[in-house]
């Protein structure tokens, strides 16, 4: 098939919805490790309290070839559901949410302030010597504003790894 | 679970543990169970004794019954069960549960765990059962609530047959097996998320007929997949090819889906596939793909692989669709449904075929078929191993019984392969995928037990055999006829083969050294034994070994440094075979790239 380029890269972001069960986030993670696939970042959480349904989102990158395969496999183990490519479905949102330390006093203290503001990170807590700074965007924001905080007194990062929503009325459903 | 697990559970019945598994395994249609007692399944060992339903068959080792429910699996089409204890027993199974898994049978293994309030704790016979069988199964249960314990045996079971078929492990906690719960029937509805597609879409079957009808090379080449569909399906693909005029290759696992006397069987591809196979498949302008997966022993290299053809694939399984090969026109489904639609639009479709080509592609492989690349010369005194193999073939014929044969793996595997003719599905049982050296002994007594009256032969070679040697108690403690056909060469002859050829006859560690003697072993275990040295021997000595009605040890001396060939060595294409002394031509040689590749 020689529309498939073997050799390109791509990224992809995936949305899969599993049954919320003992042992599917192993099997999840397993799947990538024992055949080799890479994974990004990786974020889970129920979605569906009553269908005990919860919602994967898998940055992963690979060749067309690759990408297929990660889904495929996905498909077939038995407690997952629904699996979409969403970079390959349309438009799509994708975002993260950071949590991020800064450790400072005196001018840097109020350069950190203003940057903050610029980026619209919010400040949810504050010492005279620290604050922690919550933030969500795309990756690229989110290390720009990471980047700008180091020479200021960067002390801890936490984030949580991507997640992903189709733009419009497409809707992913199990 | 969800609800649709829980079926009409009205006026459900309370019973223990166990009495609800053995209830669901006979509503699931089980009869025969091949297992091995210890103290977490003891529960379930009890509840056996008070019933006649399902039969229990003591294996040896655990992986054995594996293997044997494998054997039955894949003798019958159904689902072959598997009980164990904890721990070392759950672990025993994991090579039988992965042997199965590459091969696509369905299996269900209960697995003994210790009681919940234990998990984690490291308590005596525990283990990660379910953590270390995960990528060994199709998928694998933990039950720790026993009102979901007669749903998930029912899941089990659906999950092992349905799509492409594998094994599922089911681990249960003693207190489970011994608490009180209700019992639920299999649900009928479809189940919540696992729903394999089995008919094809009809779009792309037109597409793919509008190309095979206008192949002027083409090749069917026909795997596992129409075994699993059913002897229907391999009915349908005889009727496909014949029709067609195409010629036919089958996959090891394939052998027996499309009759081997007939015409267009152009015999086994790969590795060591026919010379006539191969070349075809080289050539092909289009390849019809049908449950099979392009596994590196049939493609070769992979860049070298029919680089002329399009390609069609059927499968069950979307993720063996471009894995290894990327393919034109992929049909996931059953095969026998897809099969059975290619051939309804085949016979619509009013598009004439390239006759005239396609006679030319017949002369062009009869050519290749006359080199005989199978062709030995028996000479001497030293019984050539192929020799015996087809005249094992030939005296089984004139018995006329439904013959079913198991192997070990090697070179007897191979020769078994290319030299044993089979005219039905469902006859031929071999460890494909992960070749498990021990694998036909077990295979060869599940197949028996299936199949009481039948003439079962496990051929062997001598270092696989004592793999699974121990088996030989469970013959003769179930009077199970199976015969051992051993080619012995006093060499793990595969090994040797690669190392003469790759690695400069360096023999390291290949030898079979103080081999036990065969015939006083077989005694030793209730069998007959019987050894057979000389060529002029063979003929009475497969004779009485097949007249024989009990088990048997027939150990057959033969040359020791004969290798397997055609021979298509790793990281080479089809059109680079390495054929025997006795055929012209062949390019020798192995490149550097393909000495890492095993």
């Amino acid at each position: 098939m020689p529309e498939i380029n073997e050799t390109k890269l791509r990224n992809a972001t995936i949305a899969v919805l599993v049954d919320n069960e003992p042992g599917i986030l192993a099997r999840v993670v397993g799947l990538f490790s024992g055949r080799g696939y890479n994974i990004e970042s990786l974020t889970v959480a129920p979605v569906d309290e009553e269908r005990a349904i919860s919602r994967i989102t898998i940055v992963t990158s690979g060749t067309e070839m690759v990408i297929e395969q990660i889904k495929a496999q996905l498909d077939r183990l038995v407690p997952v559901r629904k699996v979409c490519d969403l970079s390959i479905e349309g438009p799509h949102l994708a975002r993260e949410l950071m949590l991020i330390k800064v450790v400072c006093t005196g001018e840097q203290r109020m350069e950190a302030l203003r940057l903050a503001d610029a980026f619209r990170a919010r400040v949810i807590d504050a010492t005279t010597a620290s604050f922690v700074f919550e933030m969500t965007g795309n990756g690229d924001k989110l290390e720009a504003f990471t980047a700008l905080m180091r020479p200021l007194g960067l002390a801890e990062v936490v984030r949580t790894g991507v997640i992903g929503i189709a733009r419009g009325t497409y809707s992913l459903k199990a | 679970m969800s609800a649709t697990l829980q079926t009409t559970a009205a006026a459900a019945e309370t019973m223990s543990g166990a009495e609800i598994v053995l209830r669901a395994l006979k509503e699931q249609g089980v009869e025969v169970i091949f297992g091995y007692p210890g103290g977490a399944v003891l529960p379930l060992y009890d509840a056996l004794f008070n019933q006649n339903a399902i039969r229990h068959i003591l294996v040896r080792h655990e992986q054995a019954a594996v293997h044997a429910a494998e054997g039955y699996a894949r003798s019958t089409g159904k689902v072959g069960c598997v009980l164990v204890t904890s721990g070392p027993g759950a672990t025993n199974a994991v090579t039988g549960l992965l042997d199965a898994l590459m091969d696509s049978i369905p299996l269900v293994c209960l697995t003994g765990q210790v009681p919940t309030h234990l998990i984690g704790n490291d308590a005596f016979q525990e283990a990660d059962t379910t953590g270390i069988t995960r990528p060994v199964t199709k998928h694998n249960y933990l039950v720790k609530d026993i009102k979901k314990l007669a749903g998930v045996v029912h899941e089990a079971f659906y999950v092992a047959r349905s799509g492409r078929p594998g094994p599922v492990v089911i681990d249960l906690p003693k207190d489970i097996l011994i608490g009180q719960g209700p019992y639920s029937e299999a649900p009928t509805a479809p189940h919540r998320s696992y729903r394999p597609q089995r008919e094809p879409n009809a779009e792309l079957v037109a597409q793919a007929v509008k190309l095979l009808k206008g192949a002027k090379r083409p090749i069917v080449y026909a795997g596992g997949g129409v075994v699993n569909a059913g002897p229907e399906a391999s009915a349908l693909l005889t009727e496909f090819v014949r029709l067609t005029g195409f010629p036919c290759t089958n996959t090891l696992m394939g052998l027996g889906t499309y009759p081997s006397t007939d015409k267009q069987f152009v015999g086994m591809l790969g590795m060591h596939g026919t010379y006539e196979a191969n070349l075809a498949m080289h050539g092909c302008d289009v390849m019809l793909n049908v449950g099979a997966r392009f596994d590196d022993r049939v493609t070769g290299r992979l860049n070298a692989f029919a680089p002329t053809s399009k390609k069609i694939h059927i499968d069950i399984d979307q993720s063996s669709i471009n894995k290894n090969v990327p393919v034109d026109i992929a049909l996931v489904g059953d095969a026998g449904l897809t099969l059975k639609a290619l051939l309804e639009a085949w016979k619509a479709s009013e598009q004439p075929q390239h006759t005239g080509a396609l006679a030319e592609w017949w002369t062009l492989i009869e050519e290749w078929r006359g080199k005989d690349c199978l062709r030995y010369r028996q000479e001497g005194s030293i019984i050539k191993p192929q020799h015996a193999i087809r005249r094992l073939y030939e005296l089984t014929r004139e018995t006329q019984r439904d013959t079913f044969i198991t192997t070990e793996v090697g070179q007897h595997q191979m020769w078994a392969a290319q030299y044993f003719g089979f005219e039905k599905p469902n006859r031929w049982m071999t460890s494909g995928g992960l070749g498990t050296m021990g694998y036909g002994l077990p295979a060869g007594m599940g197949v028996q037990i299936a199949h009481p009256d039948a003439l079962v032969i496990d051929i062997a070679g001598e270092a696989s055999i004592l793999m699974n040697i121990q088996e030989m108690a469970t013959l003769a403690q179930y009077r199970l006829p199976v015969k051992v056909f051993i080619l012995n060469n006093e060499y793990m002859g595969m090994v040797r083969q690669w190392q003469e050829l790759l690695h400069g006859g360096r023999y390291s560690e290949s030898y079979s050294a103080a081999l036990p003697d065969f015939v006083k072993l077989a005694e030793s275990f209730h069998a007959r034994g019987l050894r057979v040295t000389r060529p002029e021997d063979l003929d009475a000595g497969i004779r009485e070994m097949l007249a024989h009605p009990g088990p048997v040890i027939m150990d057959c001396a033969v040359a020791k440094d004969e290798n397997c060939f055609p021979m298509i060595p790793s990281g080479a294409a089809h059109n680079e075979m390495i054929l025997g002394p006795d055929q012209e031509g062949g390019v020798k040689g192995v490149t550097d790239e393909g000495k890492v590749l095993v």
